[in-house]
């Protein structure tokens, strides 16, 4: 039976959870690259419909408590959302993943100093972490983005230190080294490729975590700074707009709902039907 | 009478991912009489176990028992309610896998595992069918039958695992109990007994069963009839001594002849003037940390060997003889703890960092498992070119025109270049495997157990390549294998390996000659031979040697083999290190006991070299 081993697999039909995933993600994909030039008005441009103004044709998500356009505070706003995240994310990754790669691959002293220094960054609650770097260095962008990088290295490297170990235990990789290649072959050639996939996956799901942690950061008022405003920072500007039942203080909230949950879907679909979808 | 199982026009399809039909078995009819022992025979693939399960009312995913009569004792399966077809199987049908391991829960004790079928159904009273339990142990020749319920999986051999599910299956007095290849896993020492245990409890209670297999020398042992498959359909039914004796089917034919025992290659000259191409001197080697000179777990204990360019050395052994181990300390990926190794003269570093580029290429390693031994991410193409430009440093055109030359060389067509690994047939990756090694252009190949996970056919072949190849290459062979068959028609010399030890040692037709080292006795007397009856005529004293099991004889210089050995002199294997003496027939042997005293000694049981006569004369008859 094996050898009839079709030769390239038929597409498989994404299924719609899947495909609603992609749908958001690319959607707010776009807005983060280009919402500042699709934005109505600039971000601090004050409107004439007053605070807390409802859903109207003219202001499609109504007004801030300053009365700015909320459609163009989201825009905006998408791009520190979403970009301070994706970049803090790619940090993460990119440095577990090499660490991870090099604890698997010497094993020793160097697996279990950089092992050991994970253990103790993971047992630093996330906003702990993030209030105590906040609190010493600023609220800058760069100290924003390398705080929220550093607290998610260690589960990137340990995610990638196992599949590492896993694959570092076959046979091929023995095969290599009888042939003479070294590390950095090894490594790149013939592990890497391997384990692409769940570290991409694990990207997305970190992302997920990294987007929570900076909005909640900004809820606190200790993320972005005014006047640049992410989306949590414009849940807690608008937070006495609940009372007047405003749809300011719920479209940040929905919007950053909306961003994770299509991240989950898309990560979901992909790795519940394995390769198949990304070949 | 009726037969307890009748089976007509039996058609089961699979579903592809284009969601297209195809047939895996068809148009399968054979019934089986009450207490009768039907053997489905065939490779891979050929849907026996498809059939097998079909008896259950069982299909695999994605399968469907589409067309066809099933009657197990006058019930039809195919038209039982589910809650029916739960009381059908375990209870009058019981079915045995091919890994007992998968098969048991680990962290629950056996004995509750193996009466939790009879209790579930409200059978028997628990201290009822406890009892019950105790007394298939002893059928089945467990050791302590009162006590090894108690225990956990982990805690008893495969062998004896196997049986506690034959225990399991026979709870119920099953009418029917399906064998699924329950020895392909085995030893071949271990296989001897558990065979043995399993047809004296099929026999003692008269059970019907199915046993499929694809090893022919098996079935010939247990089977009252043979059904041989292949591609899904039925190619003769007979009684076994008809299949064996005078089989109508070409194909049948084929089987039978890949049985036969080849001719000997003709030893090369012992030319003692030329150095040989590896010499290795007492090789110590195993895992842990080093303490004064020993590993903390030895596997390998004064290994001495040497292969001459362009001849073939067989490593035989049960597993964890330390075969594999071996391949790996040479090919350096495991560094000797000491001892000395020689590739031409010059003298070969431990671990690989310390060897030149040359060295590594003049040695190249092909692992057992072709499935784990090709990198998933890469394509044949890539996966073949590597070494060329690695080695060879050769440019991408020339590269290309290789690759090519080395798949037309194991026998694959160029269309496989763009594939991965899991796009190829095991066959076709084993000789990607291969075609990596022989990219290398060694000196020295290193094959560990390349054919095991082969079928008979498909291994048949991988050997005639390796044979073309040394006699067109004057390439030398390590070739590692449990299985003696193979080893006797691909090595011109043979080394029998036991717990890292070397037992014999000597030309291929020496070591196969009388008198052997009593441990290359037991494993020549244990490979199943296709005559019915071989299985009865193993006497007692290698049956008690099949079923011991290694223990630690308290010194690593004395003989391993020493627990289970039946020509053991107390006060003296005991005491002092066995010499290695070379005997007439011209292999050392490493035992205390002399030349005379073994020959006196097996004439005992007789020789194993008589028993293959016989044989040879079914095959001649069969092509």
């Amino acid at each position: 039976m094996s050898a009839a081993a079709p030769i390239t697999a038929p597409r498989r039909r994404i299924p719609a959870a899947v495909q609603i995933g992609i749908a958001l993600v690319l959607f707010w994909a776009t807005l983060a690259a280009f919402g500042p030039y699709l934005a109505p008005y600039s971000a601090g441009y004050v409107v004439n419909a007053g605070p807390f103004a409802p859903m109207s044709t003219a202001y499609p998500l109504g007004t801030d408590y300053l009365g700015r356009d909320m459609l163009s505070r989201i825009l905006h706003g998408a791009r520190y959302t979403v970009g301070v995240a994706l970049l803090a994310t790619v940090l993460a990754c990119l440095a577990g993943t090499t660490l991870g790669l090099l604890a698997a691959v010497r094993r020793g002293w160097i697996d279990a100093l950089i092992s050991r220094a994970a253990d103790a960054l993971i047992s630093i609650p996330h906003l702990m972490f993030a209030l105590v770097v906040v609190a010493a260095f600023g609220t800058s962008l760069p100290v924003l983005v390398l705080m929220a990088a550093v607290s998610y290295v260690p589960g990137s490297f340990r995610i990638s230190r196992a599949l590492a170990l896993d694959i570092n235990a076959m046979d091929f990789i023995q095969v290599a080294r009888a042939r003479g290649e070294g590390t950095a072959y090894i490594l790149r050639e013939e592990i890497l490729p391997n384990m692409l996939f769940p570290v991409m996956t694990d990207l997305g799901l970190r992302f997920v975590f990294v987007v929570l942690l900076l909005s909640g950061l900004s809820f606190l008022g200790l993320g972005i700074q005014p006047p640049n405003a992410d989306w949590g920072a414009l849940v807690r500007e608008n937070i006495v707009g609940i009372y007047e039942a405003a749809p300011a203080v719920v479209v940040p909230a929905v919007a950053i709902a909306i961003l994770t949950i299509g991240i989950t879907l898309l990560i979901d679909g992909l790795s519940g039907s394995n390769h198949e979808i990304v070949r | 009478m009726t037969p307890l199982v009748e089976v007509s026009g039996l058609r089961v399809t699979a579903t592809n991912d284009r969601g297209a039909e195809t047939d895996i078995v068809r148009d399968i009819g054979f019934t089986v009489a009450r207490g009768e022992v039907l053997a489905l025979i065939g490779e891979s693939g050929s849907g026996k176990t498809t059939i097998a399960l079909s008896l259950l009312g069982y299909a695999r995913r994605g399968c469907r028992i589409a067309d066809g009569g099933i009657r197990v004792g006058g019930a039809d399966v195919r038209a039982l309610a589910p809650a029916e077809l739960a009381r059908l199987r375990g209870g009058q049908v019981a079915y045995v896998a091919q890994s007992a391991a998968a098969a048991f829960n680990p962290s629950q004790r056996l004995m509750d595992q193996v009466i939790e079928g009879v209790r579930m159904r409200g059978l028997m009273s628990r201290a009822n069918a406890e009892a019950k339990a105790r007394d298939l142990f002893r059928a089945l020749a467990l050791p302590e039958p009162d006590r090894i319920g108690a225990r956990f999986p982990h805690q008893v051999s495969g062998g004896q695992l196997q049986r506690l599910m034959a225990a399991m299956a026979l709870m119920t007095d099953p009418d029917l109990v399906v064998f699924d290849e329950p020895t392909t896993a085995l030893d071949v020492t271990t296989q001897v007994e558990v065979l043995r245990a399993f047809r004296e409890a099929v026999r003692e209670r008269k059970t019907t069963a199915i046993y499929v297999s694809h090893d022919l020398a098996v079935v010939a042992q247990v089977a009252d009839r043979i059904v041989v498959l292949r591609d899904g359909a039925i190619q003769e039914i007979g009684a076994t001594a008809q299949i064996l004796s005078g089989p109508a089917d070409p194909y049948t034919q084929s089987l039978l002849a890949a049985h036969a025992p080849k001719p000997q290659p003709p030893a090369a000259p012992r030319d003692v003037a030329v150095a040989p191409l590896l010499e290795v001197r007492g090789l110590v080697a195993g895992y842990g940390a080093t303490w004064q000179g020993r590993p903390a777990a030895p596997v390998l204990h004064d290994v001495d060997l040497e292969i001459r360019a362009g001849s073939a050395l067989g490593v035989i052994g049960e597993s964890g003889s330390g075969k594999s181990t071996l391949a790996r300390v040479i090919a350096g990926l495991l560094p000797a703890t000491s001892g000395m190794m020689r590739l031409d003269g010059e003298r070969l570093a431990p671990a690989l960092a310390s060897r030149g580029r040359e060295e590594l290429r003049r040695i190249q390693i092909v692992f057992q498992a072709a499935d784990t031994a090709l990198n998933p991410a890469h394509s044949v193409e890539r996966i073949l070119s590597r070494p060329l430009a690695f080695y060879h440093g050769l440019s991408r055109s020339e590269q290309r025109r290789r690759v090519r030359r080395l798949l037309d060389l194991v026998r694959l067509p160029a269309s496989l270049l763009d594939r991965l690994p899991t796009e190829l047939s095991g066959g076709q990756k084993t000789r990607v495997n291969l075609a990596r090694a022989l990219a290398a252009e060694p000196a020295l190949l290193l094959c560990d157990e390349v054919t095991a996970s082969l079928d008979t056919v498909v291994g048949a072949a991988i050997l005639d390549l390796l044979a073309e190849l040394r006699s067109e290459l004057g390439l030398a062979l390590m070739f590692i294998s449990h299985d003696l068959k193979t080893v006797r028609a691909v090595c011109d010399e043979v080394m029998v390996l036991y717990a890292g030890q070397v037992m014999e040692r000597g030309t291929g037709q020496a070591v196969m000659q009388a008198p052997q080292h009593p441990y290359a006795d037991l494993l020549a007397a244990s490979v199943p031979e296709l005559r019915p009856g071989w299985l009865d005529s193993i006497d007692e004293t290698r049956l008690a040697e099949a079923r011991s099991r290694f223990s630690f004889p308290g010194s690593p210089d004395l003989c391993a083999f020493i627990s289970r050995c039946a020509a053991r002199a107390p006060g003296l294997c005991d005491a002092a290190p066995p010499p290695i003496r070379r005997f007439a027939k011209g292999s050392d042997i490493r035992c205390h006991r002399t030349e005379q005293e073994l020959v006196a000694l097996q004439s005992k049981h007789g020789s194993v070299s008589a028993a293959i006569l016989p044989l040879k004369r079914v095959v001649k008859r069969a092509l």
